[in-house]
């Protein structure tokens, strides 16, 4: 994926967020993720019936790239089983992390391919992972 | 000013968070690196010349810095900063002073470290937090200090300087109303002592704090000030090494005298020589001057700024070399990884102010805060940058 298109895509998704609501959350699990070096603050908001994703919602303050992360990440995560969901989230940090990771599983994510060379953004695409990943433990199998 | 005395200029960089801490001169750097190559050994033991030597140095800077603040060296107490300073300020002496009712008059403006130690102490001992109200201009007025006090009130505890609004209060007058009232005052001095001259005669206040990082000093070295007659009152919050003069039994301990009873363990030694030497430099360049500069920057910086349509300032009518603001519709974050981009280093959030939001109505900004080492070039170099929102928008990803 070239330069400028990842630059689209993480505007578009910052711009747009993907479930950028709380509306009837009430019977969904909510989490928050932040983290002590930067100011992002997100709660996200997620459904599981049956082992598996049915809805992610988010909301709070957060920078463009942390904005568009969590965007993304709804997107691939909403119908995946617990386990695959664990896996695409591993799948995903082995790419930041530098390691061997499948490029086929990532869709729009990819865009953070090259985020391991800016150490300060690498916090902003994780943020919402730190907190997602604390809620799909519990319901690992 | 002086720019070529601080190594860290060299690299290539444009520092405007001197709120957070700020450079050293070469000449501070060399006083620590001379301390550890060529006396390092522990204070107040002296059996051998260089221990005799590293202790006159220490007490030295006691001298110096007292001097600084016109204080007297018996004032003076060493700590690891203004939050260390606060806190045993708030649980050496209030925990011990204040009971179940009696008021702390703060304001939404201040930073954790004057808010905190006194959340912590109002569980503990049932005594009430209220909030000086500011101004339209988020300044603290006398009048409002005085409709604020009520017959409970023991105790006003704030910033002198604030460190994300900039705004200065007018302690002198707010001390000599206390005082009639038979109230104290704690000046959080972190982000003044740096930039003014500062005299706790003239001011006096009861207490005061401030960190030698912030005025081109070493990371790890603080000052509590408090008068002579309060500081034989504080209670020791650390016990051990130094500080005690013979003990026998749990009922038989004997400590010694002020300042070194609220110094327990070995010191920050190297630190404190440095500190002195920071103290040393800065009075070298004057306090006034430093002071004028500072403010002729800041305006400059203001006057421009004011002239971008999509730039807010939160804090236009500040009183110091700070600015904080937002540019419309970007997340302050966001403003600050597109400036360190061109190696410009800025703060955004909320400066650990997190109470000021319930005034200001805004929880993060970008805070620009200056020092005396920063240039007209350097302010026209941001006010470029952050001139064209698109820009911005295109490459703070």
């Amino acid at each position: 994926m070239d330069t400028i298109t990842k630059r689209e895509i993480i505007l578009d998704n910052y711009s747009h967020p993907y479930n950028k609501n709380k509306d009837n959350v009430d019977s969904y699990i909510k989490v928050n993720s932040n983290n002590e070096s930067c100011i992002d603050n997100i709660d996200l908001y997620i459904k599981i019936e049956d082992n598996m994703i049915k809805d992610i919602k988010f909301d709070g303050e957060a920078c463009a790239i942390s904005t568009s992360s969590t965007s993304i990440m709804i997107k691939n995560l909403i119908g995946k089983r617990i386990n695959d969901a664990i896996k695409y989230i591993e799948n995903f940090e082995n790419m930041l992390n530098e390691k061997e990771y499948d490029e086929n599983l990532l869709n729009e994510a990819l865009v953070f391919d090259e985020t391991y060379k800016q150490s300060s953004r690498k916090t902003c695409v994780t943020l919402p992972y730190t907190g997602i990943k604390k809620v799909l433990m519990q319901y690992k199998k | 000013m002086n720019r070529k005395d601080f190594p860290m200029l060299e690299n290539n960089i444009i520092y405007f968070d001197n709120a957070a801490t700020t450079f050293k001169p070469k000449k501070v750097i060399d006083s620590i690196n001379n301390y550890y190559s060529n006396i390092c050994s522990n204070v107040h033991r002296g059996d051998y010349e260089i221990s005799i030597k590293a202790d006159k140095m220490y007490e030295d800077a006691r001298n110096n810095v007292a001097k600084f603040i016109n204080a007297k060296p018996e004032e003076i107490v060493f700590t690891s900063g203004t939050t260390e300073s606060l806190n045993m300020i708030v649980n050496g002496f209030f925990d011990k002073y204040l009971d179940e009712g009696d008021e702390v008059l703060l304001t939404l403006s201040e930073h954790a470290s004057n808010v905190l130690p006194w959340f912590k102490l109002a569980l503990k001992k049932k005594i009430i937090i209220k909030y000086i109200e500011l101004d339209s201009t988020l300044h603290v007025t006398l009048d409002n200090v005085l409709k604020a006090i009520t017959p409970n009130t023991k105790v006003i505890s704030l910033a002198s300087i604030t460190n994300v609004v900039g705004d200065e209060r007018p302690i002198k007058e707010i001390c000599e109303y206390a005082h009639q009232n038979n109230i104290f005052v704690v000046v959080d001095g972190a982000q003044s002592v740096a930039h003014k001259k500062t005299d706790v005669v003239s001011l006096d206040c009861d207490f005061l704090a401030f960190s030698a990082h912030k005025m081109c000093g070493p990371t790890g070295v603080g000052v509590l000030y408090a008068k002579k007659e309060l500081m034989e009152v504080i209670e020791p919050t650390n016990f051990g090494g130094g500080m005690n003069e013979s003990f026998d039994s749990i009922n038989e301990i004997y400590l010694k005298e002020i300042p070194t009873r609220l110094e327990a363990g070995t010191p920050n030694v190297a630190g404190v020589i440095g500190f002195s030497s920071a103290i040393d430099y800065l009075t070298s360049i004057g306090m006034d001057e430093i002071n004028i500069h500072e403010i002729k920057l800041k305006k400059y910086l203001v006057d421009k700024l004011k002239e971008i349509p999509h730039i807010n300032i939160v804090n236009e009518e500040c009183d110091s070399a700070i600015v904080a603001f937002n540019v419309d519709g970007i997340f302050a974050q966001d403003v600050a990884f597109y400036l360190d981009k061109y190696n410009i280093c800025v703060r955004a959030g909320s400066h650990c102010a997190k109470i000021l939001k319930d005034a200001i109505g805004i929880k993060n900004t970008v805070r620009i805060s200056l020092y005396f080492y920063n240039t007209y070039e350097e302010l026209d170099k941001i006010v470029d940058l952050l001139k064209d929102k698109e820009k911005i928008i295109s490459e703070m990803i």
